[in-house]
């Protein structure tokens, strides 16, 4: 039961992964991105539809990546070289992109025989749970480690590479010194710009890909609309939660995927709580997250100081 | 550095201009510095220092003019341009990553690999040790003092091997001993044959350190002159364009009484850690009372709970023998105390910066009108009288104060607390970043009630002001009184000990 439980977590926690690191590359450059929501949704019509057309999943996770970036190429455009306000258009990307998604898929539905979307049979068998001789089998940890479609183990990968990327490399303390002072960055040499459009373009193709997991994997291979379904609201706060550190986002898109399964696993027998209650779970935990650190005043343990503040070098 | 480039000019600049939007704030200014000397940039508010500097530092792209570093001239148009010709900035407000290390920010930016932890904290201790400097590369930034900021500002240039090293306003914020430090850092730089503009109001420092002393005025270079050959007074006409005398006056009020006596006060800081660590001193109408300390030594605390606007932890707060510890602004007008506070921060707590002079003055006296609408025109006289009298200069009452000069907006701030009749006047850095000419008018402001048996409380940063303005010196070291001086008989020395702690016999 606990081993099912989890395994249920896991999978339910993948595509927030996505979202999650896709939203931590951005506030790491002081881009408070709000669009999240919407970049997952373009993503996940670009990968789905991919994905039917061409029965190829390799190039289905490329339209997703590509479909986020494109969300995020506008944010990036307006927030870092218009300097427009960055909630306002992160919402405004968010409203886009589902809209967006759904007017295609709705387009397609119309437009197809049966009136429904169905990946084709090579590609759900891809996208199926892997099976590895003799590591499956193991009792437990087999179960555990190794019963996982191929996106859990891309975003475990990118999850471990991020963060060497943000703490181990020389770019990624760059990286991380415009996030928190813009001007100190930009004074100290470091190509500012290069590095937002960089970090913002990457992290929408990130969180592109979780789109595509809620597509292709939670929604059954059946097109819904809507199906990124919020996922991408709860990501923007697992970032607190993860503390704007990619590989702690792991453990936090666990936790918050066992948030969302929780309901299936507790008996009815033992608790009579309705099921908005445990909808509600995630973001409850996060608004004590972050009473929690607003009560610890650390001052590493912090959102990047110049988030959601527009740099402009000659403004005075 | 050989000799044979030592001859060159580090920098020369030819005609350079720069406007922003209207306002010319650099027009035609040359400006020469060789290798091996110390240049001195004097200039009054707005006269276009930082302007010129953040140009070279590829902030800002002149219009028109050539810049040559080393002889050849060059186009500096990003920051890293600027690095990668040898010139390091020291901004007035550093431009360090808080919640970094020292090592981290000293490296950030810079071209190499990441090097070990090990290596490069023994790479930056080397260098702090070729220059006499004092640092912990793993301590976080937020943690340090302001003159540790600092060297790690100063070791971020030298880690980059600049050899031409920019400073705008470096001392505005050190102890004298931080200063003395500092100075022979840079002489053992200009040993070393490096360049270096010093940005500076003070003019005692001007003619301690510098060669030669470049003025602007209004946006263009007035003069170059040799810094032995001139003094103070040459270079404030210079500055100014007229004499100013450069004494202030310290007038005495034979009728002193006795207007607040602070018993035991105890105050805690926002996060928490001691403000006030049980402060007892008295005020007197008819007097200056000067506050020295370094910052963050409870300055804020002390005028902020004198003001009513911060918890009184212990400790009491009297008047004429009547309790106001605690006492919100009304009440404390109704226990016959006049408070008025000229806070540090001018247009985030003392002035509504996107609103008119008008607006600001009613936020004074709004109280005062009677019926259901707001009188605007009493106000408006008010604020017509202010640039008068005070010579406030600014486009009109209707514009927004965050678009006056630094000067301009401690006049309008100044004179409204004045104009509501105060007997007790607490001032915190009033004369922070303004120029001479400001800086005496506000003096005279100040020395105007203190006549008129106003208690003024100065708290202050430049110590040569305060001996000469203040009646008394209070010092203030982690929220402790050092002691309590007379400004006639006491030195800055003897303050600079008391200010780290050492404590003088209460007078």
């Amino acid at each position: 039961m606990i081993i099912k439980f989890l395994v249920a977590a896991v999978l339910a926690g993948a595509p927030l992964l996505f979202g999650t690191m896709g939203e931590i590359l951005n506030e790491r450059v002081g881009h408070l991105n709000l669009g999240v929501e919407g970049m997952m949704s373009l993503g996940a019509c670009g990968g789905f539809m991919i994905g039917y057309w061409t029965d190829n999943l390799f190039l289905a996770i490329i339209a997703a990546f590509l479909a986020g970036m494109m969300g995020a190429l506008i944010y990036a455009v307006l927030t870092v070289f218009l300097m427009a306000d960055q909630n306002v258009t992160g919402l405004t990307l968010t409203i886009f992109g589902i809209g967006l998604s759904n007017f295609i898929g709705e387009y397609m539905l119309d437009r197809s025989p049966q009136g429904t979307l169905k990946l084709p049979e090579h590609i759900s068998a891809q996208l199926s749970n892997i099976h590895v001789k003799g590591l499956s089998d193991i009792p437990v940890v087999g179960e555990l480690l190794f019963t996982y479609n191929i996106f859990v183990y891309l975003g475990v990968v990118l999850a471990v590479i991020l963060g060497y990327y943000l703490f181990k490399t020389k770019v990624g303390l760059n990286v991380c010194a415009i996030g928190e002072n813009p001007a100190a960055a930009d004074a100290a040499g470091i190509p500012i710009t290069q590095l937002k459009l960089f970090n913002i373009l990457l992290g929408g193709g990130i969180c592109g890909i979780g789109g595509a997991y809620s597509a292709m994997i939670i929604c059954g291979g059946v097109w819904i609309s809507n199906c990124v379904n919020g996922l991408g609201w709860i990501a923007v706060a697992l970032v607190i939660f993860a503390n704007w550190s990619p590989r702690k986002a792991i453990f936090g898109s666990l936790v918050f995927g066992g948030f969302s399964v929780l309901k299936y696993y507790i008996p009815k027998s033992l608790f009579q709580l309705p099921n908005a209650f445990y909808d509600a779970l995630p973001f409850l935990v996060t608004a004590l997250v972050l009473v929690m650190t607003s009560i610890r005043q650390s001052k590493d343990k912090a959102q990047p100081a110049s988030c959601g503040v527009n740099y402009f070098r000659e403004e005075r | 550095m050989s000799s044979e480039i030592k001859k060159e000019y580090a920098i020369e600049c030819k005609g350079i201009r720069k406007t922003f939007g209207k306002v010319v704030a650099n027009d035609d200014i040359d400006l020469t510095v060789r290798y091996g000397e110390i240049l001195a940039l004097l200039g009054e508010n707005g006269s276009g220092k930082t302007t010129l500097m953040n140009m070279l530092s590829g902030i800002y792209h002149p219009d028109r003019g050539t810049i040559k570093i080393g002889g050849r001239e060059v186009c500096i148009n990003t920051p890293k341009d600027s690095i990668g010709l040898g010139i390091g900035m020291i901004h007035q407000h550093f431009k360090l990553v808080e919640v970094m290390s020292a090592m981290d920010n000293i490296v950030l930016g810079t071209k190499e690999k990441r090097l070990k932890p090990k290596v490069l904290k023994e790479k930056i201790l080397q260098i702090s040790e070729q220059f006499g400097l004092e640092i912990d590369p793993e301590k976080k930034i937020y943690d340090m003092s302001v003159s540790e900021k600092q060297t790690v500002e100063i070791l971020k240039v030298l880690y980059r091997g600049a050899n031409i090293l920019i400073l705008d306003e470096p001392t505005a914020v050190l102890t004298p001993q931080e200063t003395k430090k500092l100075f022979s850092i840079l002489k053992r730089m200009r040993e070393k044959g490096n360049a270096v503009i010093i940005i500076t109001h003070k003019l005692n420092e001007v003619m301690e350190i510098s060669d030669r002393v470049t003025i602007l005025r209004k946006g263009k270079s007035m003069d170059t002159v040799m810094t032995a050959e001139t003094d103070e007074k040459k270079l404030t006409e210079l500055m100014v364009g007229r004499q100013v005398s450069l004494s202030i006056k310290r007038p005495e009020v034979k009728d002193r009484k006795k207007m607040l006596s602070i018993e035991d006060l105890v105050v805690s800081k926002a996060d928490g850690t001691t403000g006030l660590d049980h402060v007892s001193f008295d005020l007197y109408g008819g007097e200056i009372l000067g506050v020295a300390g370094i910052a963050g030594s409870g300055q804020k605390e002390l005028c902020e709970s004198l003001a009513g606007l911060m918890k009184i932890d212990s400790g009491k707060v009297m008047h004429n023998d009547k309790d106001i510890t605690g006492m919100g602004f009304e009440e404390m007008t109704q226990a016959g105390v006049r408070m008025s506070f000229v806070p540090e921060d001018r247009l985030g707590m003392g002035l509504v910066a996107s609103m008119d002079m008008v607006g600001n003055m009613l936020l004074r006296s709004y109280r005062n009108n009677k019926g259901f609408f707001v009188d605007r025109k009493p106000a408006r006289q008010l604020a017509e009288s202010l640039i008068e009298k005070l010579e406030i200069l600014t486009p009109g009452v209707e514009t927004p104060v965050r678009r006056l000069s630094g000067g301009n907006v401690q006049k309008v701030l100044l004179g409204r607390e004045i104009e509501s009749n105060p007997n007790v006047l607490i001032t915190a850095y009033p004369v922070r970043g303004l120029d001479v000419n400001s800086t005496y008018r506000i003096f005279d402001l100040l020395n105007e009630q203190k006549e008129k048996g106003v208690a003024v409380m100065f708290v202050g940063e430049d110590l040569d002001a305060l001996l000469e303005l203040a009646d008394r010196i209070l010092v203030l070291c982690h929220g402790k009184i050092t002691g309590i001086v007379d400004a006639r008989e006491t030195t800055k020395e003897k303050l600079g000990l008391m200010m780290t702690g050492i404590t003088e016999e209460v007078s």
